[in-house]
């Protein structure tokens, strides 16, 4: 609870200093409250407390929110010239993050699905003005409505399906449906059932699996870059872990029923992502569809229901996230110097630049999945989980899936060491390197010793 | 213990050093390789030659995952530690003439890949096993593509994306055996006392034996070689061919055969025939090359066939086995030594006359009589003229093959002919004949060049002349190895 306070006040104080045009004190303040926040989900670890029955912060909550927090404050540092060279209005970005992280800390504590749609919207919200912020870019505007319309929709589906749900069991608490299931497993009310789909349908749109994965592209490439590294890392694990939570809880008893669906949405989801992502000749367009095949891995943890399902999804979460983190913060700076995010743009950047490469390397072996950095570990705990029940043909898939996967990330590292290019000299500023550095040194710690993140939750 | 921690770590130490080393990174991984061979022998000279496993490190890694950092050397891995340490600085040596651009980076890698290759040979945990697969591969990629030549990049990556495919799935069947492991491991011992039937058997079979197929490589997974091999920079080809692909080998006798037993068994006969296949068609397309470079790719893989043939016809053989086995254990020492020797003339030659086409030389020998010596010993070393290192090892490889099948044997012996024909067409081109305008020149080794190819030439006749030692350091553990798949095959029968 301390968590949400404290995130939404430092929006609040954050618009007031834009209010009295302290510019300059919005980043320290916002790290302050970050940083108090974080020291709170610290505080509450095993407490597993409820919170008026809406919100339940265990340990699977305070993970979550831990990986969210972090990363926000990652994306803050990159704000340093970011903002100021686009809008007069730099408060307003930081509300709205902030307001967004709000929501998403809701997404991973609730233990009632009326607080899941409740910080579902306070994040969608904020996302669809921040896609937008750009008022005068023509891809920014596109990227606003579309998302807007799809996010309307989806929450549609999304709102439907707890209904229905409401409907078979009379109450929105996941403890109570989860028991409703299990007292009832021989007469399960009909209607039970299209909820579950719908629900399903509802997530999927939001962390944007195929075949409800349409928006994403043009979504992400149309945002501002900085937003865009929200909405693909943070907001996308919150996503999960809104999933997770609901799935591999409450409707773990009908495990057999949804899984059939889920399978085929994984099937689609990898294929789909990965295919794409191999013709991109747009950095940001591929990861925007990597990150839809990262989708895919992430739902592999689903497919299987172990007591270590929501500890793979955080171990692979974190690894995705920080090797994403570093990608869209070399796209950034390589924007700024040659205005274009075409692969060509990142031609011979290691002659010149060996930190920004060298860290911009260990993402795409990360996001490949390379022994000895996080990705690996992560892609390597959901084989595990779905290799305990046999499901070979499934494994073999995901792993030619993979093979593509090194294919369209190892094109940026040729891109990076092997091409020749303009060798345009970067101008990093100082708070690049330290995201640089610290996701850098996450993802390998993370890789050669992962015991420290195995057994969190 | 402490001293395999030193062994498999200090190239990564080095590495690490040599990265921020700049200009003296040559020298600097210079020192380390040395020191690195130096603890190698000092290994070798502490070591038993029995088949217990020595030195041996057992610490937690990741504990949830059922993962230890659990490495340990017997005979075949002391042999093949030895041959890694004993290449490494030769490798960075005949690099002396080289001027590669950013050799801080260079070396780092060369060191940094040695750390994995000598991961994979002592690691006694699976998982421990396939990351060292990796750290081995990942270096070799960036030297390949970053150092190579024409078409470096679309060649590198068809290399890469091959030996990925293969790994990939070899980690899936290592995680199919960890699932089958009632202990909840991946160590190695456990791995040899499950129970499979023989259709999981077959399975495991194929997710490895793949990945090292791909490696070493086994026709039809052999494409990516030539290529690979010919545009790399000659201490990347070297690398590749001297070392990394006895990891293949390597793989198929420490994991492949004594895993499952039963698979190979239903399996190997194809196995075999795809390496008796390879040697002829490897041996007939060497026939065919302009470039010497290539040539030398392809005797490759008609070598690495025969180990391969010999290898698991042994297999087959019950009791008789360990002529083979050890045949393909000192084959694979002789082969990695011959071969570096060879692409390192070629790297001579092509460094004074930017060609390796061998219509476009000839006559080298008049000008260059120290080159032609040493050329010529490591040829006949690698055409397995008796007295040379290569005789023993082939000349017991197909021992163990004739014993299987007197007709594998005729067809695989083909490869001693067709190899001294080629080899020997291709060293009558190169150096001698008359010289013309393009190697009158041509000047003779000096300094580093000299060095190497004395050591290498000292090691072919020396080990030809008294191979003991080498077949002494394996024997045991290669029995022991045989006996203990012969147990659990009659136990399951």
């Amino acid at each position: 609870m301390n968590i949400i306070i404290t995130i939404s006040i430092t929006a609040f104080i954050v618009l007031y200093a834009g209010l009295f045009k302290a510019n300059r004190a919005l980043l320290p303040l916002t790290v302050v409250g970050l940083l108090t926040a974080l020291g709170f989900t610290f505080c509450a670890w095993n407490g597993n407390a409820v919170h008026f029955g809406m919100m339940q912060t265990d340990n699977f909550a305070l993970a979550f929110s831990g990986v969210c927090i972090v990363g926000t404050l990652l994306i803050f540092l990159l704000t340093q010239n970011y903002f100021a060279a686009k809008s007069s209005n730099i408060a307003e970005y930081y509300t709205l993050i902030l307001f967004a992280l709000a929501g998403m800390i809701m997404m991973v504590s609730y233990k009632n699905m009326a607080m899941l749609f409740v910080g579902l919207e306070i994040m969608s919200v904020s996302l669809y003005i921040l896609a937008g912020i750009r008022k005068q870019d023509f891809a920014s505007n596109e990227a606003s409505l579309k998302y807007f319309l799809m996010g309307a929709f989806s929450t549609g589906f999304l709102l439907f399906g707890i209904t229905l749900i409401y409907g078979a069991t009379g109450s929105f608490d996941l403890d109570k449906i989860q028991a409703y299931l299990v007292d009832n497993s021989k007469s399960i009310s009909p209607i039970f059932y299209p909820g579950v789909i719908l629900m399903m349908i509802g997530l999927c749109f939001k962390v944007g699996a195929a075949p409800f994965h349409f928006w994403t592209p043009d979504v992400y490439e149309g945002s501002p870059s900085l937003i865009t590294t929200f909405m693909s890392t943070v907001v996308k694990t919150a996503g999960f872990a809104a999933f997770l939570r609901l799935f591999a809880s409450s409707f773990a008893p009908l495990h057999d029923f949804w899984v059939v669906p889920l399978t085929v949405i994984v099937c689609l989801t990898l294929f789909i992502g990965n295919v794409t992502a191999l013709f991109q000749k747009n950095f940001k367009r591929m990861l925007a569809y990597s990150s839809i095949s990262h989708a895919g891995y992430l739902l592999f943890s689903l497919i299987v229901l172990s007591k270590n399902s929501e500890n793979n999804v955080l171990v692979y979460a974190a690894a995705y996230t920080f090797a994403s983190i570093i990608a869209f913060a070399v796209l950034i700076l390589v924007k700024q110097k040659t205005g274009s995010d075409s692969f060509e743009s990142f031609n011979g950047l290691g002659k010149k630049n060996p930190l920004v490469a060298l860290s911009l390397t260990v993402a795409m072996l990360s996001l490949a999945g390379i022994p000895l950095t996080a990705g690996f570990i992560g892609k390597y705990l959901m084989f595990l989980n779905v290799m305990g029940e046999y499901k070979t043909l499934l494994v073999a898939f995901a792993i030619l899936n993979a093979l593509v996967g090194f294919y369209y990330y190892f094109k940026v590292i040729v891109a990076v060491w092997f091409k020749d290019g303009a060798e345009t000299e970067l101008s990093t500023p100082g708070q690049y390197k330290v995201v640089l550095l610290v996701s850098v040194a996450i993802t390998l710690i993370l890789g050669i010793y992962p015991a420290i993140i195995l057994n969190l939750i | 213990m402490e001293q395999l921690l030193l062994l498999i770590f200090l190239p990564l130490a080095g590495a690490v050093i040599s990265a921020f080393a700049g200009k003296s990174a040559k020298i600097v991984s210079t020192v380390i390789s040395v020191v690195s061979l130096g603890l190698a022998l000092f290994i070798a000279c502490n070591f038993i030659p029995n088949a217990s496993t020595q030195f041996e490190a057992n610490l937690p890694w990741i504990a949830d995952l059922g993962i230890r950092f659990h490495a340990g050397i017997d005979g075949i891995s002391m042999l093949l530690v030895l041959l890694t340490n004993l290449l490494v600085p030769l490798i960075i040596l005949s690099s002396y003439k080289h001027d590669y651009k950013n050799p801080a980076a260079f070396y780092a890698l060369i060191l940094f890949m040695q750390s994995g290759l000598l991961l994979v040979f002592t690691a006694m945990d699976a998982f421990l096993f396939y990351i060292g697969w990796e750290a081995a591969l990942i270096p070799i990629y960036f030297i390949c593509a970053f150092w190579g030549g024409k078409d470096r990049i679309r060649i590198n990556m068809k290399f890469f994306v091959y030996t990925i495919a293969g790994s990939l799935f070899m980690l899936m069947g290592i995680i199919y055996l960890y699932l089958q492991n009632p202990a909840d491991n991946f160590d190695i011992q456990a791995f040899y006392a499950l129970n499979l039937d023989s259709a999981q058997q077959g399975w495991i079979f194929w997710a490895f034996f793949i990945a090292f197929a791909i490696k070493m490589p086994v026709f039809p997974f052999h494409t990516w070689q030539p290529d690979t091999y010919t545009a790399a920079p000659t201490q990347g080809t070297m690398l590749l061919s001297g070392i990394m692909l006895k990891m293949g080998i390597y793989g198929v006798i420490r994991w492949l055969l004594p895993i499952v037993p039963t698979g190979v068994q239903d399996w190997g006969q194809l196995a075999i025939v795809l390496s008796i296949i390879g040697i002829v068609y490897a041996s007939l397309i060497a026939f065919t090359q302009k470039d010497a470079k290539r040539l030398v790719a392809y005797s490759s893989i008609a070598h690495v066939g025969l180990i391969s043939a010999g290898l698991f016809t042994s297999f087959n053989l019950a009791n008789l086995g360990l002529q083979g086995m050890q045949g393909a254990m000192i084959q694979m020492f002789s082969h990695g030594i011959n071969v570096v020797g060879l692409f390192f003339v070629l790297d001579i030659i092509f460094s004074r006359v930017k060609t390796n086409k061998i219509g476009e030389l000839g006559g080298i020998a008049k000008v260059a009589p120290q080159l032609a010596i040493t050329f010529l010993i490591i040829v006949l070393g690698t055409v397995a003229l008796p007295g040379t290192n290569g005789f023993i090892g082939e000349f017991l490889l197909l021992m163990g093959v004739y014993h299987y099948d007197i007709w594998a044997a005729a067809i695989a012996g083909l490869t001693i002919i067709f190899g001294a024909v080629y080899m020997l067409r291709m060293y009558q081109n190169v150096m001698l004949g008359k010289t013309n305008e393009l190697t009158i020149t041509f000047t003779d080794i000096k300094g580093t060049e000299k060095l190497v190819l004395y050591i290498i030439c000292a090691l072919i006749i020396v080990l030809g002349v008294y191979p003991k030692p080498l077949l002494h350091l394996t024997e045991a553990s290669v029995q022991h190895l045989l006996e203990q798949v012969n147990q659990k095959l009659t136990s399951v029968k």
